[in-house]
């Protein structure tokens, strides 16, 4: 039960950072695909405008996740660094330049330096998706067996599951970044630009769709378990995110930007939810289970108590957040002392 | 192209994933150090800059004193940037646990887990407010938006707080029972708040605040030297050199402090620190010298000096360097060398703590404004050297903390060779990683001395700025 309860909260941190720093790296996506310097503006005004305030604690479910690993599941943790370290050392490095670059687009003033900051930017948001992805495939599909870097260096991640993962990962991610962006740009009175990712919304969720589908002949070659698992016990949730998947594209089209996005987060939420509940019980398939992976009771416990504490702090903090930005904005004239 | 080559050259032996070359465990170390010494001075500055910037802006609100307001604001943008690069150096530490100390993560990640899990709630909590405190300047009214701020101290220092706990428990490990090789009985609040964790916090909290303090405080001291002398400038120098000037005597109680919890409970690494190669009595303090073959030469000796300091009687025994064999001994002149450049620079902040001071109370008496005085452009010239020479104090200390462990990556317990990733190509890592730093090092240097040399403060110190120009 305990054991359950560690890593059910840990999926929920992986589904909140999917959800948002997923939707925030889709963003960067879009960054990249809006066009020169002129044509692209408004684009990218919306974006940086959506994900300034908050990528920064968005990015702290990735490390929320790291955390809940590593003190509760430890013997998961080491496996997959260590046989996983390429894909995730480059990850890791696209980390850093996606985040430093946004930092430093936004503090320049030049135009090449903002073209640099922003290519970096928005490279390292297709990058990084990408190889996270890749990790997923490589986990799911058997790859990485217990121990320290005891799998293939090279393929527990450049294989079949792991290239679905990372392109479905790159799809989903500017999926749900168009997906948000079109109540951003409503809210900021363009009407236009809302039209605009609501077709590019569109495009990338049948693409997902797509890819998913044929996904699944992947996964039946290639990952047997994880394919038994998800067209038996977790066909459910495969469904449920097929149907608000779809449900989502309807409510863009008809312009109903603010439950599109729920729709759509509820499909990709499913998708690891299925992939979660296929695996069950095994943690590394063929050779850790969850309950040998799992930490002394003391230790979840502490864990446990520790998040619940926490969370009577983060919720309303986050509450105040995204309600501080996600407002239209109107800076109040008086409060503005000095120039 | 050094990396490729390297990294063809590792994967040609991709079979050999047994145990680490000492070529990769040597890479291994370097990036783990190179990065965690990359991450400690912004780190810092994140833990001290909020506090500055609350005070400007507290003191601006309180007085209406335009350029202390302005000054928060250029604070606020510094913060912005740094916090952001902060945030993803620490990420990348995060991964490197794992990636490049599968070993220890493996076996010891549960015993450690608790604070780093506390450390990630109360890094979500700086994150979120750091967002609103940048990005709402001007959405909230002056009162609220400065209570916005207060969670970012507090959840900062937080931070720090528990990932030093970590990190003692490496010096000290508690909270666990080996069994057969197996860890068994974990306590993972004994583990965190082991005999280390007082004295290593405390330091390292005094440490972030000092170095953001002299940092900041330096920037300004070489703008009046260039002659700015204007009411933002005065400010942007004092108030941090009164900040910094505050805590650094009690670094130096709290250093003391630390050294004689390493006499009592890490005497190896003491030993290595004062160059102690016998137990014995009377001994010497030797300041500077070369590790020799039976002990510290050419350095400057005080007789029964450290037999003075440990115990305050010349005749305390102290533990020399004798009670391990030779293999287990850390590399005695780095380690040397480190503390007494940080017990220097210690003593040099306080001195300019002591000269502030003085100032202060004879303008008090006299009534000139406390930069008036003759000998200011010796103060500010010194205050400038301040700010590198306390990154060299910070970046020493961590070196002996972390030097003085070794060969242990968990004292007595787990050595660093038997934690490290066996996987090969560690090396390519180091290169990548090197190249990447480089980059982000001199892009952050240069945005930020943009900013310092910046034109109008856009009114949000994040936001506004991006709807003046096209963002591209």
């Amino acid at each position: 039960m305990l054991i359950d309860t560690a890593l059910a909260v840990m999926w929920v941190g992986l589904t909140c950072y999917a959800l948002f720093a997923g939707a925030d790296f889709g963003a960067g996506v879009w960054d990249l695909l809006a066009g020169g310097a002129a044509r692209g503006a408004r684009q990218r005004r919306v974006i940086e405008h959506a994900i300034g305030p908050i990528w920064e604690a968005n990015h702290v479910w990735l490390i929320f996740v790291i955390v809940m690993l590593w003190a509760c599941f430890s013997p998961l943790f080491a496996a997959v660094m260590s046989t996983l370290y390429v894909p995730l050392t480059l990850a890791a490095l696209g980390i850093i330049a996606r985040g430093a670059a946004f930092a430093f687009r936004k503090a320049s003033t030049e135009l090449w330096q903002q073209r640099l900051f922003g290519a970096c930017f928005a490279v390292s948001s297709l990058v990084t998706p990408f190889f996270l992805g890749a990790v997923a495939g490589g986990v799911a599909s058997g790859r990485v067996p217990a121990g320290l870097a005891e799998g293939n260096v090279l393929t527990s991640w450049l294989n079949p599951t792991s290239m679905l993962g990372g392109v479905l990962a790159v799809l989903t991610c500017a999926h749900l970044a168009a997906v948000y962006l079109c109540a951003d740009a409503a809210r900021e009175s363009d009407a236009e630009l809302a039209r605009g990712f609501a077709r590019r919304a569109v495009v990338t969720g049948v693409a997902s769709g797509a890819v998913a589908l044929a996904g699944t002949a992947v996964l039946h070659a290639d990952a047997p378990e994880l394919f038994h698992g998800l067209t038996h016990r977790a066909l459910p949730l495969v469904v449920l995110s097929a149907v608000s998947g779809v449900t989502g594209l309807g409510l863009l089209i008809t312009r109903h930007y603010l439950a599109a996005r729920a729709a759509a987060a509820l499909a990709v939420a499913a998708i690891l939810w299925s992939w979660g509940a296929a695996q069950y019980p095994a943690m590394l398939v063929g050779s850790l289970t969850v309950g040998q992976a799992a930490s002394q009771p003391a230790v979840l416990s502490a864990c446990l108590i520790s998040l619940a504490c926490g969370a009577v702090l983060l919720i309303p903090s986050l509450w105040l957040l995204y309600g501080t930005f996600q407002r239209a904005d109107t800076p109040k004239p008086g409060h503005q002392s000095v120039r | 192209m050094p990396a490729v080559t390297a990294a063809l050259g590792s994967w040609r032996v991709l079979a050999s994933a047994g145990a680490a070359t000492q070529g990769d465990l040597s890479a291994a170390r370097a990036q783990m150090g190179f990065s965690l010494a990359w991450h400690i001075i912004v780190a810092c500055l994140g833990v001290g800059l909020p506090a500055l910037t609350l005070l400007a802006e507290w003191l601006g609100v309180r007085r209406d004193d335009p350029a202390l307001k302005l000054l928060a604001r250029r604070w606020a943008r510094a913060m912005g940037v740094l916090f952001a690069v902060g945030a993803v150096s620490g990420t990348i530490l995060s991964f490197e646990m794992g990636l490049l100390w599968p070993g220890l993560m493996g076996r010891f990640g549960q015993v450690i887990g608790l604070p780093f899990a506390l450390e990630g709630i109360a890094f979500f909590i700086e994150a979120i407010f750091l967002g609103i405190y940048l990005y709402a300047w001007d959405r909230l009214p002056p009162r609220r938006h400065l209570l916005t701020g207060i969670p970012i101290v507090i959840a900062g220092t937080a931070s720090a707080f528990f990932v030093v706990c970590a990190n003692a428990w490496m010096n000290q490990p508690r909270g666990f029972t080996l069994r057969d090789g197996k860890v068994v009985h974990v306590d993972p609040w004994a583990a965190m708040f082991n005999p280390a964790s007082p004295p290593q916090t405390v330091h390292m909290i005094l440490a972030a605040f000092i170095v953001a303090s002299f940092l900041t405080a330096s920037v300004y001291a070489v703008a009046m030297l260039r002659g700015r002398r204007d009411a933002y400038h005065r400010a942007g120098f004092a108030i941090p050199f009164a900040l910094g000037a505050v805590a650094a005597p009690f670094q130096i109680l709290v250093g003391d402090w630390a050294a004689r919890f390493l006499s009592d409970y890490q005497p190896v690494k003491l030993a290595a620190i004062e160059g102690v190669y016998r137990t014995g009595s009377h001994v010497p303090l030797t300041i500077g010298g070369v590790a020799g073959k039976d002990g510290l030469e050419y350095g400057l000796r005080v007789p029964d000096g450290l037999s003075l300091l440990v115990g305050y009687r010349s005749d305390t025994v102290v533990k020399g360097l004798d009670q391990v064999p030779r293999s287990q001994w850390p590399a005695v002149t780095g380690v040397h060398w480190a503390f007494d450049l940080m017990v220097a620079i210690g003593f040099f902040l306080l001195a300019l703590g002591v000269w502030l001071l003085l100032a202060w109370w004879l303008t008090r008496r006299s009534g000139d404004g406390l930069l008036d005085r003759r000998g200011t452009r010796l103060l500010l010239a010194l205050v400038a050297l301040a700010g590198p020479a306390s990154v060299v104090a910070l970046e020493s200390g961590w070196s002996v903390t972390e030097l003085g462990r070794q060969p242990w990556i968990v004292y007595g317990v787990m050595s660093v060779r038997d934690a490290v990733n066996p996987a090969p190509g560690l090396m390519t890592g180091l290169w990548l990683v090197l190249v990447v730093y480089a980059a982000m090092t001199v892009a952050t240097v240069y945005v930020l001395r943009r900013l310092a040399r910046g034109t109008a403060i856009p009114v949000a110190p994040q936001e506004a700025d991006v709807r003046d120009y096209p963002v591209v």
